[in-house]
Order: structure tokens, then C-alpha cells, then sequence
């Protein structure tokens, strides 16, 4: 299943002096895949950079060349849609440490000269952070001749990189739309990924993270990783909503060979998941996300992450977002009214948890939308 | 354009002829910074972004008018007045404005420190429960007056902190600040002729609109 997601061609830009990295390596060169939608205008003012989430990937708006499955983010943009793409030149890149098509564990690991070894980085792949994932989307903006984005937006840990974007780049962003994400990853959050990541390396498959030696993939483990984050996603309200107690293999108990709906469903979400997704690059993605802590960057001070900041924000969360709740947005707010930062920050009413940020929310698109033309009358 | 395509949104809204609102922009300096404390749907900071050109921030606790607010274009948070302001700098603003809200405050002598704190002055309206007819009307009935301005029953009111024109004239000066302006206006916003008597104000004003610095 590695195999598969490396035999699909992205359309990619290659770099040859690489890039630095936080933990002190070098990773020549580098890959960058990526999609544009729209067109970039003359005077360069109407791009848009969508990060995506974890599991996410540079599909945003068309068929994905390997599920068949609509964009990820169709709903919000596309031709006509709050993120408008006959007006908006749209950019999204797959993140350094991914698996379809830029630089990560599934990739060819070269040496200091940027020299092919003949094999995956696999679990050598060195630990790549948030801020790195921005600096090598800064690196194709570059490429693509944009010298400020109108827009930032992305959603959980597409918001991490909207926020680092802001804080390291502030000259390059006009706005940000952080959704659904946090400016540190909790303990809490932290805990549920530590469980994925157990659950793979403790699939019998998994090697040592050399499973691609052994021409197999730790499939069992992956699939339990996103079955545990898939109900993360979910809300109580939404899991009953779905599936209650409904059973899939008959009317009522059994007490044999019973199958509830919701565990039939998790299972489809995790077999599916294990065809398109790396398992090495889930483990260098999740401790990406666990080491995310902006505040730390900036010797605590939240608020010092944004100091003079002429970005303008719109930070949006979920009622029912558990994973990600309201008050961690509201933290992100406050530091950004500390700084005297121009904010707008809307709780949208969901029950849906932290998927709704990818589900039809007409509060979100008006919002987003509203946001977007507010911003597009003050663009300088 | 599609209905809700962002080239449109903005100028689908009229700016509002309110003359309470309109007499509170012209106490504002253009091109300034200014943050509306409970500002609603923005009908204010429209006003104020596009005829004075300021830098307008607001905060609204009702999360369907943020929406709406924010879906105008303009930069508002779901907030509370008596707990977001300690959030903000010293002197971020030229102008902090509390429209018709102070009264609806857990504690309206913090909230105006705050404002005058984080903005160089601030602007405040709010019901004048002096006014005659809110006298009248408790001295007749012998029960909670209910006017124009004042107009949901004593259970189901957001108005916990009700003041006179001259209650607030005493805060003012016991908390020394500096009145750099008033008015009392009527219940649409117009200015009313005895505007330079505090004692006929208290009496006739229907609502009290203070322009603040710090002493």
C-alpha cells in the first residue's frame, strides 16, 4: 500500500537545496506536491493557501486520483463556493513528512548531497515540526511567484500551519482563517495519538518501522490508529445521531456474531484509510502536531507569537468540537487582542465535533465568505 | 455572482440611518481605532468603516449576530464585555464605545475602568431611568416602569444596572473622569434641547451619551 500511494503521479516541484529543518537536519532536495485551482491574477494579489489536516491532502477541490472520493474540501472551495476559485488562485500542498508525493518517510532517502540511497526514508525520516511544513510551503509560494497571500486558511492541523504562517511570515500573509486548531496540541490530544502510535508499532508488521523491507504494511495497526482519532472527530451527539445502538447484522441481539453499525463503520473508515496513508508518515505527521506549541516558540508568550502583527484573523471554532474545543480558540483570540491584532472569532452551533469543520456548515461558508470580502476592501 | 459570493456581500447591506448610531459617529475622529462593546449585528462599525475610514474592532455576546457581523466583513469576536476587555493592551483604541449596554453589565464601574484603560476615551449610552415618564410611571402604578427604551418586564430583563443621568455624572466624577461631552437624547437618538441643564436632562432625556477620558 506504500506501493500504491507512490505510483501515482503528483504533480510536484522539486528543490535541490532542500530544506533545513527545526531539529537541525537537512533534507535534500525537496519534493513539493501540490495543486493550484484558478488562476493566479496579474498584480499576484488573489492566492490563497488551504493547509490541509493530518490525514488530509493536497486534493482539495477535484477527485481524489487514488479514492475516487469527492475534494476534501469541495464544500467550501470551488467554482461559486465561499473559497471561489474562478475569483481566488487557490494553492494546496501535501506537507513535508506526507505520503502523496512530497518529501516524507515513503521517499527516497538521500544522503547530505541530496544522493538517492535506493530505499524509503522510512522510520529514518528525520522529526519534522509544524514550522517546517510552513517553510516548505513558503518555498513552492516562492517558486509560484507570490510574494504575499491574500489568504491562509486550513483547518486542525491545517490551523496550526495557518497560525505559524502568520507568526513566522507576518509580511507574506494578509489573512489567516485558523479553523478548528489550537496554538499548542494538549495533553489530551497528545494521548490520543500516542494510543495510534502504539497500536502501530505493535502490529506484528510493522518491523520496526522497516516494514517496507518485508514487502508488507502494518495495516492492522493503521487501521486501529484511525478508527481511535476517527471517533476524536466525532461528537457523542453525532455517533448517536449516525448509528445509536443499530446493529448491522440483524434486528436485535443475538449475543453471536453481533455487529453494531457504528463498529462496521469504523472499520470501513479504518481498511480504507490503511490503502491511502503511510503508517511512517502518520507517526512523523501525529509528533509533528504533538510538538506544535506556539507559545514555546516565542519564550511563552502567545501573544509575543503576534506582536505587531498586520494580519488580519478570523478564528472559528465548534460547539461541539471536543478535540479541538472553543476555549482553546478563545485562547488563541485573546492573545491576538493582547497584541492589538485585528481578529474576527466566531463559535459556529455544530453537533457535529471537530469533522464539521469539513461538513456543510452554512455559518462557516458565510463567514468565510464575509471574512474573505471584508479583507478583499482593505487589501494593500 | 452566486448569492453569498464574496464580491457581493458587503454592499448588500445599506448603512443604517439610526440617528442614536449616527450621532455617535460624529463624536468619533476619522481614520481612528475604535472598539464597539457589544456592537450587535456591526450596524455601528459599518458606519464607522466606511464614512470616518476607522480601524473598527467589536465584541458581541450574541453568537447569531457575530455571524452576521463577521459575514459583513467586519472584525467582531463572541465575547463579554465583563470578561474579554482585561484581554486587551493599554490604549489600543482612540475610542472604546458601550452603546446601550452598560447597564446590561455585571459590573459596570470595572467595565467602564476597562474601557478607559485600553481606549484614550470612551463613549457611553445607555437609559436614563430619571427620565419623567419612568418617575411617573412607578409613582402611579406603584410597579417596575416600562418605556420605549425600557421595554421587558423586570424577570426577563438584561438590564440589571440601571442608572439616572445624574447617577452617572457622580460615578464620572468619583471615579475621576473627564466629561469631555453629553447629551440627553430621545429615544431615537435626537439630541434634545436641554442638553446644557443636567437637572432638565435627568428629567427628559430618555437616554444619557457620554464622551470620556481619563481625568
Amino acid at each position: 500500500m506504500t506501493d500504491r500511494t507512490r505510483a501515482i503521479e503528483h504533480q510536484t516541484m522539486v528543490f535541490d537545496e532542500g530544506i533545513a529543518l527545526d531539529c537541525g537536519a537537512r533534507i535534500r532536495p525537496l519534493r513539493v506536491a501540490y495543486r493550484t485551482y484558478g488562476r493566479l491574477n496579474e498584480s499576484r494579489s488573489n492566492a490563497i493557501l488551504v493547509c490541509h489536516a493530518l490525514t488530509g491532502d493536497q486534493y482539495v477541490s477535484e477527485t481524489h486520483p487514488l479514492t475516487g472520493k469527492p475534494g476534501w474540501w469541495e464544500l467550501l472551495v470551488g467554482p461559486g463556493r465561499p473559497v471561489d476559485t474562478e475569483r481566488f488562485f487557490v494553492i494546496c500542498a501535501n506537507v513535508l513528512g506526507g505520503c502523496m508525493g512530497t518529501t516524507g518517510p515513503n521517499s527516497e532517502m538521500t544522503d547530505e548531497e541530496g544522493r538517492g540511497l535506493g530505499r524509503p526514508w522510512g522510520i529514518d525520516f528525520p522529526p519534522v515540526t509544524i514550522r517546517d511544513m510552513v517553510r516548505a510551503q513558503a518555498i513552492l509560494v516562492d517558486a509560484l511567484g507570490i510574494p504575499r497571500l491574500f489568504s491562509v486558511i486550513g483547518g486542525s492541523m491545517g490551523g496550526m500551519q495557518v497560525l505559524e504562517w502568520a507568526s513566522l511570515l507576518p509580511s507574506r500573509v494578509f489573512s489567516a482563517i485558523p479553523i478548528a486548531t489550537a496554538a499548542y496540541h494538549s495533553a489530551q490530544n497528545i494521548a490520543f495519538h500516542e494510543i495510534g502510535r502504539q497500536a502501530i508499532h505493535a502490529d506484528p508488521n510493522f518491523h520496526g518501522g522497516r516494514y517496507w523491507q518485508h514487502g508488507v504494511v502494518p495495516a492492522r495497526g493503521l487501521a486501529v490508529a484511525r478508527m481511535t482519532a476517527h471517533i476524536t472527530y466525532l461528537s457523542e451527539e453525532a455517533l448517536t445521531r449516525k448509528f445509536g445502538r443499530r446493529l448491522r447484522t440483524g434486528p436485535m441481539l443475538t449475543f453471536t456474531n453481533d455487529l453494531f453499525e457504528v463498529e462496521s463503520y469504523l472499520q470501513h473508515q479504518g481498511s480504507t484509510f490503511v490503502r491511502r496513508f503511510d503508517a511512517n508518515s502518520y507517526l512523523t505527521i501525529t509528533r509533528a502536531m504533538d510538538y506544535f506549541d506556539l507559545a514555546a516558540e516565542h519564550g511563552g508568550s502567545l501573544a509575543e507569537a503576534f506582536r505587531y502583527s498586520p494580519v488580519r484573523f478570523c478564528v472559528i471554532a465548534f460547539s461541539s468540537d471536543w478535540l479541538f474545543p472553543t476555549a482553546m480558540s478563545r485562547e488563541i483570540v485573546r492573545a491576538l487582542n493582547a497584541a492589538a491584532a485585528n481578529v474576527s472569532f466566531v463559535e459556529i452551533a455544530s453537533d457535529k465535533g471537530h469533522d464539521a469543520f469539513l461538513l456543510d456548515e452554512p455559518d462557516l461558508f458565510r463567514t468565510v465568505s464575509g471574512f474573505l470580502a471584508g479583507a478583499a476592501e482593505r487589501w494593500r | 455572482m452566486p448569492e453569498g459570493a464574496v464580491s457581493v456581500s458587503r454592499s448588500g447591506r445599506p448603512l443604517s440611518d439610526r440617528l442614536d448610531l449616527r450621532l455617535i459617529a460624529q463624536m468619533v475622529a476619522p481614520r481612528s481605532r475604535v472598539l464597539d462593546i457589544g456592537c450587535g449585528d456591526g450596524a455601528l462599525l459599518d458606519i464607522l468603516v466606511h464614512e470616518r475610514e476607522v480601524d473598527g474592532r467589536g465584541i458581541e455576546i450574541d453568537m447569531g449576530l457575530v455571524t452576521a457581523a463577521v459575514a459583513q466583513g467586519l472584525s467582531v469576536i463572541h465575547g463579554d464585555a465583563d470578561v474579554d476587555l482585561a484581554f486587551y493592551p493599554d490604549q489600543a483604541f482612540d475610542y472604546v464605545i458601550l452603546s446601550r449596554t452598560l447597564q446590561a453589565t455585571e459590573r459596570p464601574r470595572e467595565v467602564l475602568a476597562q474601557m478607559l484603560r485600553i481606549g484614550r476615551r470612551a463613549i457611553v449610552s445607555f437609559p436614563n431611568f430619571g427620565h419623567w415618564l419612568v418617575r411617573w410611571k412607578l409613582l402611579c402604578t406603584g410597579r417596575m416602569p416600562r418605556t420605549r427604551v425600557l421595554d421587558r418586564p423586570w424577570y426577563d430583563t438584561p438590564n440589571i444596572h440601571l442608572c439616572t443621568i445624574a447617577d452617572f455624572f457622580m460615578l464620572c466624577e468619583a471615579e475621576g473622569y473627564r466629561v469631555e461631552s453629553w447629551f440627553g437624547v430621545d429615544e431615537a437618538g435626537r439630541k434634545t434641547p436641554w442638553r446644557r441643564n443636567r437637572w432638565l436632562a435627568n428629567l427628559f432625556a430618555e437616554q444619557g451619551l457620554f464622551l470620556l477620558a481619563r481625568g
